[in-house]
């Protein structure tokens, strides 16, 4: 297994894309960070030969859900606006790809981030998200079709 | 699918410095690292520097080629390994003041589990040879406990893994010149030169 630095350089910036393209501006962040640190805490139990960023892609998704499901329980009972200036401003919050990426219905905007930005196969793509490969493959092609008509 | 890489090729320019330094410095605070470690610059070139939670177990010549030391880290200890600058903040600041002339003797917990059996014998008298002085290789195998292993001593020397902080540097021939060095023979000179002129 190569050191966890030289993971975290070769697939953070994928991660970062992937977290960014699922979730809001502001909780991707969260959700990479979520992400390595569970990486790094499994990291030297992963069986040599381990696909990496398909791994860290997979564990993404995870977090992604926990940190969405986090923000979501926090929002519920205030009424307050939203914390701004709690991280940095985002590069890509008003970026019109991540736009139209996070306009996208979840399954299909799932399967667009995992596939294109994460590099899964199809089916890698249907043992996270459920269903079958052919369903993964036409919420991509799907996707990709809303993107392509949005961003024209 | 040449048309969905356009379509998504400006999401790769958002991965800026700025940002991923600072994701990266949420991960340094982890209890899981096993291995940290940082690159300070030296008279001698960069110096990697590894810490376990034991005390400071590699320093590494540029020479040598970091991204190797990092795989003997990763193979000989574990894979858990993050640069993480600020847990070799006491490391750093006395391989400066030693590099300054400074100072004479290094205090710092160490971690000699990358060196076993005799070569572990040898690192550890290093440190009865005094800032300024010089051993022989045969002194060494003496203090060592074997005095015919000479050759062994060498060796020993040459795959110390904490150099300048054990100081495999102050083992010369019994000629007097420096002989080998994991650093250069130039790196040898010069520390050698450093401390006679402060001794």
């Amino acid at each position: 297994m190569i050191p966890f630095e030289s993971a975290v350089e070769r697939h953070g910036a994928t991660v970062l894309r992937v977290c960014r393209a699922v979730l809001g501006p502001l909780e991707a962040e969260d959700a990479w960070a979520e992400t390595f640190l569970a990486a790094l805490s499994s990291y030297d139990d992963l069986p040599e030969g381990t696909n990496l960023e398909a791994w860290l892609v997979t564990v993404a998704h995870r977090k992604a859900i926990d940190v969405r499901r986090a923000e979501q329980r926090r929002a519920v009972p205030s009424a307050e606006l939203p914390e701004h200036g709690r991280h940095d401003p985002d590069p890509t919050a008003h970026d019109p790809v991540y736009d139209a990426l996070r306009a996208l219905p979840p399954k299909q905007r799932q399967a667009v981030a995992y596939h294109h930005l994460g590099g899964l196969s199809h089916r890698e793509v249907a043992e996270i998200l459920g269903g079958t490969e052919a369903a993964a493959r036409r919420a991509c092609a799907d996707g990709i079709t809303t993107l392509r008509r949005t961003l024209r | 699918m040449s048309t969905t890489d356009d379509l998504l090729s400006t999401i790769g320019r958002d991965d800026d410095p700025a940002t991923m330094a600072r994701l990266h410095a949420r991960l340094e605070e982890s209890r899981d690292v096993d291995v940290a470690y940082r690159v300070v610059d030296s008279p001698l070139g960069d110096l990697l520097v590894a810490t376990t939670e034991r005390g400071v177990v590699r320093v590494g010549f540029e020479s040598v080629g970091h991204d190797a030391v990092l795989d003997e880290l990763g193979r000989d200890l574990s894979p858990r390994v993050l640069r993480a600058p600020r847990r070799l903040d006491d490391a750093a600041r006395q391989l400066a003041e030693y590099f300054g002339g400074e100072r004479e003797r290094f205090d710092l917990r160490l971690d000699t589990r990358l060196a076993h059996g005799f070569r572990l014998e040898v690192v550890e008298h290093l440190r009865e040879i005094g800032y300024g002085e010089t051993a022989s290789y045969a002194q060494v195998a003496e203090l060592a406990g074997r005095p015919r292993a000479i050759r062994a001593v060498g060796t020993a020397c040459a795959r110390n893994p904490l150099p300048v902080v054990l100081p495999c540097h102050r083992v010369v021939r019994s000629d007097g010149t420096p002989g080998q060095y994991a650093g250069g023979p130039a790196a040898k000179r010069y520390l050698l030169d450093l401390e006679s002129a402060g001794a």
